[in-house]
């Protein structure tokens, strides 16, 4: 077993010793002997492969001396009562709460869903239930974006999290919930939500993350994978909302087949350092990917966003969003890359980026860019970082509105362009509330 | 080498140096007087300083940068794998016939002389030139300056002359703009450069007419390296012009220069370059100027030829309401990779810049866009605007966009667009059904494309860019 190999040195691992790995092990060894085969295997990679360095490109302008990976803890229990739970806020809606990598509450689907053969359990039961569908599309698409070491480190010590499943020709109505607590100094999570939807089906998932307080230092190395059948539709949304102590990585992967319409957006609003890596492969023809994000930096705090659109076969869309508000002294990064492989001919791939800047401190950085190898195609991107605008700011105060509201309502605009685009209000209106309390913090 | 007979040429007729792609394509044999041999080493550097009779802390300066050149790893973390093509002991790193070059046409070498003249430069420099000088593999073999101009006390000389007669002058900013560590190559052009133009304009003093420097490779594995630093006193202009051919080997060819541009308070630098290297050059190039307040360097950037040109000619604006522009317009056919960009570094309030790059890859050409915008730290007022269009021909035709923007603080603003395209249907099935051909068609679209940044060049040079463009596109459509 483990035990006997020599620990890695520290300067590579960290917190994550061969101990903490093993006793890891030793709470899911319940669980299918390939699964626990991967995740050793995972933690070799993890333990052998380098931190970053400042001459990776896929590391261009990010902080790494704050990559620490000291002083993290698996963390013990929690139960649910001790949580300062808010609900989804939609009636009737399926929710599964974890903390501290752990299932504590859940509210089943309404059984006539489930009739429909909807799935909506915990990755553990699906691993037991449904090994074969779990095992296609878990974790099954590379890291390509530069943080291999710590999506291995998230398959070795990935507990527990959310599966859902959509049956061909099923769409799910109302949108299901999964929040993900931390809670503990130094606790260390791996949150995971996988999203199947076979042919034609339908479904949106929320995705949160919070820390039980907002003092604690903790890590958090989570990761989604969404598969999306031919015809279908898939909107993922995400509200990262950590302690503002926290180190977090989250990896992306989504697969659209033909015909396939899906929607992710990404609510950055926690972390001391928070890095986001989304990999969208449009692999079918008629394939259409809505790659969203909305930021509010402040504080010292670094979001560091890289993003894959590889557009692999004909005829396929994919709209890239992201926006920035930086307040303070935050900063941003964002890199993008348009892949249009050779084939991909009448791909219409647009990327852009921008930032708001509110404050004389903060620094955004932008690295846009396109490899295009089809010539018939539709290709753009923008990037812009600019302050808000004085005529609309003036225009706002001329009518008699306050200065600091003219402000509020001038970031709300710019975010709306983003939040419009959900089709929940429920979810909408969470969202904006996040950000309302972002900037209540200042 | 070759046999000493000239390699046919196209023989279209030609009025401007530098342009015609096949115009370049022949070679002379010709006895070297001074030749520092193959590969390189510390002796290699020793031989080119004794030849040029260089002061000590020249040489100094020159081993200094040959250890960085040799310790620096090549670029691929991020630049193309190609460089790793490149054999530096097959390479030879100074060929010359002399050490002065010639004042008075006449006194040119005959072989030298036809070399030239078939590309047309004494007709040019009777024409509109202010000055001309030709480099012949490491040295300048004929350098010339108008009467008028020289008694305005502007110097235009080689960079051996440059050091050696005006160490007051050109010592001061030498190797400060683009320092030796920079980048791999411009430590391998600190230790080994040879030829390149330098240049004063004194203050006030507005040259009327562009300063041209044409660049030859002659020999086979040869690499050039030359440097060139400009510098424009307060409120003076220039504009400068560069060209460069050279014949096809079956090997391939290192060009690898420094260009160092310095426009002090309220001068004004213009600098051109039409490269159409032979399609095995590699073309290596730093480019980097510093405009003072109020100063504006512009580069307008044309290439054409190589097979792998890397060059983001860039703008330091070191002084308040400095600007700096980069026009650039690359053309990759099959067989080149054209990786070009622009810099922009902010160092001083209300400082504007501007980049519009255009690229057309035709066949399996690959044309890459590189970029870096940097706004600093507790700046207010900076300005910058980057656009960026990608022309596909072919269904196997390449383009990369990389761009890098890094803004700090809610007192700038920037701007960058970018976008990829192919010649609309549309627009060829209109002008088809107006009687011309689809290839005439296409050549009208990509001249379209570039026309707004070619009605910038001096017109000679926009006239033949078009010109070039329809050659390069024969054959590329149905």
């Amino acid at each position: 077993m483990s035990s006997v190999q020599v620990s890695p040195p520290a300067s590579l691992i960290g917190s994550f010793t061969r101990e903490a790995f093993a006793a890891h092990l030793e709470r899911v060894k319940h669980l299918p002997a390939w699964w626990l085969d991967r995740k050793r295997a995972a933690y070799e990679r993890f333990a052998a492969a380098p931190m970053p360095k400042r001459t990776n490109e896929g590391w261009r302008f990010s902080n790494l001396a704050t990559l620490t990976l000291d002083g993290f803890t698996l963390p013990a229990a929690v139960r649910f009562d001790q949580l300062e739970h808010r609900e989804l806020g939609v009636t009737g809606a399926g929710h599964l709460v974890f903390a501290n990598n752990r299932l504590v509450a859940s509210q089943e689907l309404d059984p006539s869903t489930t009739g429909q053969g909807i799935i909506f359990d915990t990755l553990q039961h699906a691993l037991l239930k449904h090994a074969d569908l779990v095992k296609s599309h878990l974790l099954a698409q590379p890291s390509k974006l530069g943080s291999d070491k710590f999506a291995a480190l998230h398959e070795a010590f990935l507990e527990d999290g959310a599966f859902i499943y959509v049956p061909q020709g099923i769409a799910a109505e109302l949108p299901v919930g999964v929040f993900h607590y931390a809670s503990g100094a130094g606790a260390a999570v791996f949150p995971h939500t996988l999203v199947i939807a076979e042919d034609n089906a339908k479904v949106t998932v929320a995705d949160f993350f919070r820390s039980e307080k907002s003092t604690e230092a903790h890590f958090a190395c989570g990761g989604n994978d969404l598969y999306v059948g031919h015809g279908a539709q898939v909107s993922y949304i995400a509200m990262q909302d950590w302690s503002r102590e926290t180190l977090s990585f989250q990896f992306n992967a989504t697969v659209a087949k033909r015909d396939a319409k899906v929607l992710a957006l990404n609510l950055h609003a926690g972390a001391r350092q928070a890095r986001h890596e989304s990999f969208s492969q449009l692999s079918a023809p008629g394939a259409h990917s809505e790659m969203l994000a909305l930021t509010v930096a402040h504080g010292t705090q670094e979001f560091d966003q890289r993003t894959l659109q590889i557009h692999q076969a004909p005829n396929t869309s994919s709209n890239l969003l992201y926006k920035n508000a930086l307040l303070d002294s935050a900063k941003t990064i964002f890199s993008g890359l348009i892949v249009v492989d050779p084939d991909a001919q009448k791909t219409d791939a647009y990327q852009s980026n921008r930032n708001l800047m509110l404050s004389d401190e903060a620094e955004a950085n932008s690295l846009p860019g396109l490899e295009i190898q089809a010539n018939d195609v539709r290709c753009t991107h923008g990037a812009t970082s600019a302050r808000i605008d004085r005529e609309q700011e003036f225009y706002l105060e001329s009518r008699g509105i306050r200065a600091a509201q003219a402000q509020e309502l001038l970031v709300f605009g710019f975010f709306e362009e983003v939040l419009g685009k959900i089709e929940h209000r429920e979810l909408h209106d969470i969202l904006t509330e996040i950000i309302r309390e972002k900037f209540k913090e200042n | 080498m070759k046999p000493p007979t000239e390699i046919e040429t196209a023989a279209a007729e030609n009025p401007v140096v530098g342009i015609d792609q096949t115009k370049g394509d022949f070679q002379y044999k010709v006895d070297y007087a001074f030749d520092a041999g193959t590969g390189l080493s510390e002796d290699t550097v020793r031989y080119i300083s004794s030849v040029k009779k260089e002061e000590p802390w020249l040489l100094e300066f020159r081993l200094k940068a040959l250890k960085t050149f040799l310790d620096k790893p090549m670029p691929t973390h991020w630049a193309t794998k190609d460089l790793e093509n490149i054999n530096f002991d097959k390479i030879r790193y100074y060929l010359s016939q002399g050490q002065k070059p010639k004042r008075t046409w006449d006194e040119v070498p005959d072989d030298i002389k036809k070399t030239f003249e078939r590309l047309g430069i004494p007709e040019q420099e009777r024409k509109f030139l202010a000055g001309v000088e030709a480099q012949f593999d490491s040295e300048a073999a004929y350098s010339n300056i108008k009467d008028i101009v020289a008694k305005q006390g502007v110097i235009f000389v080689n960079s051996t002359e440059g050091l050696r007669e005006h160490p007051e002058i050109f010592r001061k900013f030498f190797g400060k703009v683009i320092p030796t560590g920079d980048n791999k190559f411009s430590a391998l052009n600190s230790a080994v450069f040879s030829g390149g133009s330098f240049i004063y304009v004194p203050k006030g003093v507005k040259v009327a007419q562009p300063l041209q420097a044409y660049f030859r490779i002659n020999a086979e594995n040869f690499g050039q390296f030359e440097r060139t630093l400009i510098i424009a006193d307060e409120g003076a202009e220039v504009v400068y012009m560069e060209g460069c051919t050279a014949p096809k080997f079956s090997t391939s060819t290192l060009h690898s220069a420094v260009v160092e541009l310095v426009a002090l308070k309220g001068a004004k630098i213009q600098y051109i370059t039409v490269q159409n290297w032979a399609n095995n050059v590699f073309n290596l190039v730093t480019k980097r100027g510093v405009a003072h307040e109020d100063a504006e360097i512009k580069w307008i950037d044309c290439n054409i030829g190589s097979r792998l040109t890397m060059k983001y000619p860039g703008v330091v604006l070191k002084g308040e309401r400095a600007r700096g522009e980069v026009l650039s317009i690359a053309l990759a056919n099959d067989g080149q990779h054209q990786d070009t960009g622009a810099k922009m570094i902010h160092a001083a309030n209300n400082t504007t810049s501007n980049i519009i790059a255009k690229s057309i890859s035709v066949g399996q050409g690959r044309s890459t866009y590189r970029g870096v915008v940097h706004i600093p730290k507790h700046l207010k007022g900076c300005k910058n605007n980057t656009e960026c269009d990608a022309l596909l021909i072919n269904t196997n035709s390449r383009t990369d966009t990389y761009p890098a923007i890094s803004v700090k603080g809610d007192r700038n603003a920037t701007q960058h667009e970018a976008s990829v395209s192919k010649v609309s249907e549309d627009m060829i099935f209109y002008m088809q059904s107006r009687g011309l051909t689809e290839a005439q068609a296409m050549s009208l679209a990509v001249n379209g494309f570039i026309n707004d940044l070619a009605r910038q060049f001096p017109m000679e040079y926009s006239v033949e860019l078009k010109r070039l463009i329809d050659l390069e596109m024969e054959g590329s459509v149905g």
